[in-house]
Order: C-alpha cells, then sequence, then structure tokens
C-alpha cells in the first residue's frame, strides 16, 4: 500500500513532467480508441485496459487539476493510491514504449512519450516491478543491469579472444570508433560480441571497447529513474571523450540506441561531441565504402525491426540495406519496417517477470507473421528483442530459427 | 417568442462567442507559453526545415496508414463524414454564410437547402453512430469521460434544431431558430473548456509529432 507521501511524490512529480513538450498532448486526446488498435498487447489479448490512451490516465488527472490552463475551476481530480497501484502493470508490464500507438494516433500525440514520463513519476514514488527495478540500480553498483562489471568485461572479452583466436582493442586511445556492449549480449549471446569484432576487423576500422564506459543498455532510462540514465550516459560520454573517438558505436540494442542518440544529450544537458551510430548503420556505411565482402546468405529469412531502431529511430532502411545482394532470399513482414509489430519485450518488460505471460502472448502475432512470409528464419539487430523472442520459442516450441544479423554476415563474411 | 429571438441573436451570442474567443486564445497561449525542452540530439542528416515536417504531419495524418487502415476504418470514415457534413452545413448553408458575411465580411456562393438538408441527415446518423460505437465498445467505453458525451450532445443538437428549424417542423420558426441559436451559443460555451478544442490543438500536436519525426529520419 503506497503512502500518502509517496502519493504525493507522484503527483509533483507528473506535474513538474508536464512541461510544453507534454502537455498539448495531454489536453489533445480525443479518445478515438485508435492506439488501441495498434497495441500489440491489446491485440493479443483484446482486453481494453491495454489501450494506450488509457495508460495516460494519472498523469492526465494530475495535468488537468495541478497546471492546466483549466486548472484553476478547480474540478479535477486527484491522483489517487489506488489508482496508481491499479496503473502500475499498465505503465511498467504492458508498455514497451513501441510507439504504434504513436503512429496511428490521429492527433499526433506521442503516447509512448508520455508512457516514459509516467515512469519517471512512478519510480520516484518507489514504485515498478522490484525485478526491473533492481536490475536498474545494479547500473550504480554493478555498472550494468546484468551485473557485468568492468573486471567481469575484461574476464569475458579475454575468455572470447581466446576461443576465438582474436583480439578485443581495450582503452586504445586514439580510435576512431567506441564500440559499446549491451550487456544482455555479453552474458547470454557472446557471439554476437565476437561477430561485430571480426566485421569491424575485416573492413579496417580502428576501434575500441573501453572499460569505462561499455554498457550500452540504460535501464534507467527505462525504469524512470533519470539519475541512473543520466549515470549510464555520462560513462559512455567520458570514456568517448578520453579516448577522443569520433563515433560511438551502439551494439545490436534497440533502446541502447534510442537513447543514446536520441535522448543522450538532453539527459546529459549538452550536444555529444561524437557521432552515435547503431551497429547496423555503421556497417551499411562500411558496405556504402565498399569494406564489407560478403558471401550470399543461403535460406530463407525475415527481418524483425526492434522498435528503437526502426518506428522510433529512424534507422530502418540500414537492415534492409545490409541484406539487399547478401540475403539471396529475404522476406518481408507484413506489416514491416517503421510498422512492424514489437517483439512485447521492451522497453524493460523483457526483464520483469510478472510479464512473462503477456510477452508470450504478444509473441504469436509476431509468429504469425513469420509463418506468413514462409521464412525459415528471422534476423534481428536487437540482444533484447532476441532474448524475448528466444523464450518465447522455447515456450510455444516453436519451429522457425532466430539468429542476430551481425552474427549472420560475419559467419558469411569472405576472409 | 421575438424577445426570445432578440436574446439568442443578441447578448446570448455576442456572450458566447467572447467566451470562445476568450476561451481558445486562453487555452492555446497558456500551453504555447509553457517552458519547453530544446533537443539537443543531432538532427539526422537530410531532415526538411523543421515547419515544412510540422505541416506535412499535419497533412499526412488525415488519413492512416495503409497498415492501419483496416484497423481504424469505421472510426476513420465516420470521422471524415461527420466532420465534412459539419463543415458543409456552417459553411455553406445560406443563413449561414449571411451570419459570416455579418460578422467577418467574407462571403461565397451558398449550396442548395436540398443538399444541405441532405447533408444534415447524413451527419446526424453519423453522429448516432459515433455514440453507439462509443458506448458499445469495450475500449470507447473505458476511456470515454463526460467530456465525450457532453460534447457529443452540444455538437448534435444544433444539426437537429438547425434541421427543424429550416423544415419549420413544431413550433413557430421564429421560436425554432431562437432554440437553434442558443444550441450554438451552448456550443461555442462549451468549445474551449472541453474536448472540441481538439479542432485548435490538432496544429500543435501533429506538427510537434512531425518535428520529432523529422528531427530522427523517421518516415511514417
Amino acid at each position: 500500500m503506497l503512502t500518502t507521501e509517496q502519493v504525493q511524490i507522484a503527483a509533483d512529480k507528473f506535474t513538474a513532467l508536464t512541461g510544453g513538450n507534454i502537455a498539448p498532448y495531454l489536453e489533445a486526446c480525443v479518445h478515438c480508441g485508435q492506439c488501441a488498435e495498434a497495441c500489440h498487447f491489446y491485440e493479443a489479448t483484446g482486453d481494453a485496459r491495454y489501450t494506450p490512451a488509457y495508460k495516460l490516465v494519472p498523469i492526465t488527472r494530475a495535468w488537468k487539476r495541478s497546471k492546466s490552463p483549466l486548472s484553476w475551476f478547480g474540478l479535477g481530480k486527484t491522483v489517487k493510491t489506488e489508482e496508481l497501484e491499479e496503473w502500475q502493470d499498465l505503465i511498467f508490464d504492458s508498455c514497451t514504449m513501441c510507439g504504434r500507438c504513436s503512429a496511428v494516433c490521429p492527433m499526433g500525440i506521442d503516447i509512448s512519450a508520455i508512457v516514459a514520463a509516467t515512469r519517471q513519476a512512478f519510480a520516484a514514488a518507489g514504485m515498478g516491478p522490484e525485478d526491473f527495478m533492481q536490475a536498474a540500480e545494479n547500473v550504480r553498483t554493478k555498472g550494468s543491469p546484468l551485473g557485468l562489471t568492468s573486471n567481469k568485461l575484461v574476464d569475458r572479452l579475454e575468455w572470447l579472444e581466446d576461443e576465438n583466436d582474436m583480439e578485443f582493442p581495450l582503452d586504445k586511445k586514439g580510435a576512431e570508433i567506441l564500440l559499446t556492449v549491451s550487456s544482455i549480449e555479453m552474458m547470454k549471446y557472446p557471439d554476437s560480441i565476437v561477430a561485430m569484432g571480426k566485421l569491424l576487423d575485416h573492413a579496417g576500422v580502428s576501434w575500441t571497447f573501453s572499460t569505462k564506459g561499455y554498457e550500452a543498455t540504460n535501464f534507467g532510462f527505462l525504469s524512470g529513474k533519470m539519475d541512473l540514465a543520466k549515470l549510464g550516459v555520462t560513462r559512455i560520454v567520458e570514456a568517448a571523450e578520453e579516448l577522443d573517438v569520433k563515433t560511438v558505436v551502439i551494439p545490436e540494442c534497440g533502446h541502447a540506441y534510442g537513447v543514446m542518440r536520441w535522448s543522450g544529450a538532453n539527459i546529459l544537458g549538452r550536444k555529444l561531441p561524437f557521432e552515435v551510430l547503431h551497429i547496423t548503420e555503421f556497417l551499411a556505411d562500411l558496405k556504402r565504402a565498399g569494406k564489407l565482402k560478403l558471401k550470399p546468405l543461403k535460406g530463407s529469412i525475415t527481418y524483425h525491426d526492434p522498435c528503437q531502431i526502426s518506428r522510433r529511430g529512424g534507422a530502418a532502411d540500414a537492415a534492409r540495406y545490409l541484406l539487399d545482394d547478401f540475403a539471396e532470399d529475404f522476406r518481408e513482414m507484413t506489416p514491416t519496417a517503421n510498422f512492424n509489430w514489437c517483439c512485447g519485450g521492451g522497453g524493460g518488460v523483457q526483464a520483469m517477470a510478472s510479464a512473462t505471460d503477456l510477452r508470450h502472448k504478444v509473441f504469436k502475432i509476431k509468429m504469425d507473421q513469420v509463418e506468413a512470409t514462409g521464412a525459415d528464419t528471422m534476423v534481428s539487430s536487437c540482444a533484447n528483442c532476441r532474448l524475448t523472442m528466444d523464450e518465447s520459442i522455447a515456450h510455444w516450441k516453436w519451429d522457425h530459427g532466430l539468429n542476430s544479423l551481425v552474427e549472420v554476415m560475419a559467419e558469411n563474411l569472405i576472409e | 417568442m421575438t424577445d426570445l429571438l432578440d436574446f439568442a441573436r443578441g447578448p446570448a451570442l455576442q456572450f458566447s462567442l467572447a467566451v470562445f474567443v476568450f476561451g481558445v486564445v486562453w487555452r492555446l497561449v497558456s500551453l504555447l507559453f509553457m517552458p519547453r525542452l530544446k533537443d539537443k540530439s543531432a538532427i539526422r542528416s537530410g531532415a526538411k526545415p523543421t515547419m515544412i515536417a510540422a505541416v506535412a504531419e499535419f497533412f499526412r495524418r488525415m488519413l492512416p496508414k495503409p497498415e492501419f487502415a483496416k484497423r481504424t476504418r469505421f472510426t476513420t470514415i465516420n470521422g471524415w463524414v461527420f466532420h465534412l457534413g459539419l463543415a458543409i452545413i456552417v459553411l455553406t448553408f445560406a443563413p449561414h454564410v449571411l451570419f459570416i458575411k455579418s460578422l467577418t465580411g467574407l462571403t461565397w456562393p451558398a449550396l442548395p437547402n436540398i443538399v444541405i438538408f441532405a447533408v444534415g441527415g447524413v451527419t446526424v446518423v453519423s453522429l448516432i453512430l459515433a455514440l453507439a460505437h462509443r458506448l458499445s465498445s469495450p475500449v470507447l467505453k473505458l476511456i470515454s469521460t463526460m467530456d465525450d458525451y457532453v460534447t457529443w450532445v452540444v455538437t448534435i443538437t444544433p444539426v437537429l434544431t438547425g434541421l427543424a428549424a429550416a423544415s419549420h417542423v413544431g413550433l413557430r420558426y421564429e421560436t425554432l431558430l431562437a432554440i437553434h441559436i442558443l444550441s450554438i451559443c451552448v456550443f461555442f460555451v462549451w468549445f474551449p473548456f472541453g474536448k472540441l478544442m481538439h479542432g485548435f490543438l490538432v496544429f500543435l500536436t501533429r506538427g510537434e509529432m512531425g518535428a520529432q519525426l523529422n528531427r530522427r529520419g523517421i518516415k511514417l
């Protein structure tokens, strides 16, 4: 049960967050319900509670009560304990902030951005799924949500070097590129790390990892704990500045790209002194420069768009450019690219045990999409999507393959 | 009844228009002058000028993308029907054209009454369908507020009273006209306080969304 003080903290935070960027959105909803039709949680369950517009009720009430141009009428409802408790699963477990609702909204309301702001108020009040909030706290204490400390990073890299007979540059001052990692990759999909290294070495890129700024995921941002979000961004920025790199490359992780590319400077309060590229964007640049030599990829494949890279990130074309002339039998899903369905685990939902069943239900949408293409394998460029989908594949005992784009590329390099 | 008509045409209309203008300006100015965070992220190369992107997004969201068209078909088509219907009635019914001319000095040709009647009928049906949808859809029932229902009432009432007045149905013409004008007064008074404001807010929200998408190089 929340205390009165916690409720007041949430209400105050709501009010503080509703500045000129968000306020018009809160005033403009016409309750047409079209956002429900775009939401994978509603699509998978038919439960009206998952309607994205409904998720905005607490922050909208706080706005109307305290700050709206009409608030002086005093008719707005106050934020209540039961309301916050009822909405917690709507704000965390059942919103991946994928932005499909924002794409369909006829009023042009950025619903997913408002959910992100709402999470900040919930987090300030000490709310949020316990496991997820703990993963975020790990960023402060262990450097990473999955406990990938600097020492562990070095150990894992040394192990991968031995296993793969290759070298990973570390803290190399003067390198052009700082390559970051997702701890999901490092702990669950280390082959992706190896694949990125092989591709960069193949293209003759001057690159390095850093022991100070390596974790690209930003659970602080996802959980609404903005002090942690800033800590994550700062570590990478300081490492990049110390190493004097020109570009920071974000690995196969959707939200890591979204946070650093589009929110990093705003979180930090200053422009970033380097370019930020997702690994698919960087590889696409290498391909354009003729620096990637690949054998044709056999078999039929389709591509799952990570929401924060495509619909929210503006980089949907990069992966397709990489697959063009490489995948012999590439089949687009319907819908695809900026309108593709979410995997169900974005926005940190992957890390919430309470959302497991819901994620599995959502994944059935993806299964239907892939089966309709007739492709044998789905590739993606986000380790978080991959982990979410791998778990659901096991749950449903689905017989289709799932792989990472960088891994299939590295496997087909012409040495 | 002439007294009622005089009241409707005179003080009631003047008061409601004053509330409408002051309310709309107050609400828009309040929002536009709120402190905004300046986006410090590096804009994607090749992005259009922000204003062009904002205007383009305003027009683009007039229709859903093909990916969403099937699922949102009823809401989209019905929404277009009653919005267009209202616009045609308000802007092209001969007495309305004269009224607008008296207010602004601007004028244009009116449509024949028979066309206006037909459009009025279609608009009423469309608004009734919108309400039926709101009352029968679990999603819409859940997210609807009193504002939605009040707005529906103050929107359909002028159409119904206008049709009645133009058809001379039931009461004396002067009485019907007075009731019609008073219903419009209620519409004007409610406009700045409820969701009818979306008629103005849509420029802000679609524009803001267009600017954001453009900055990131997202083509929806």
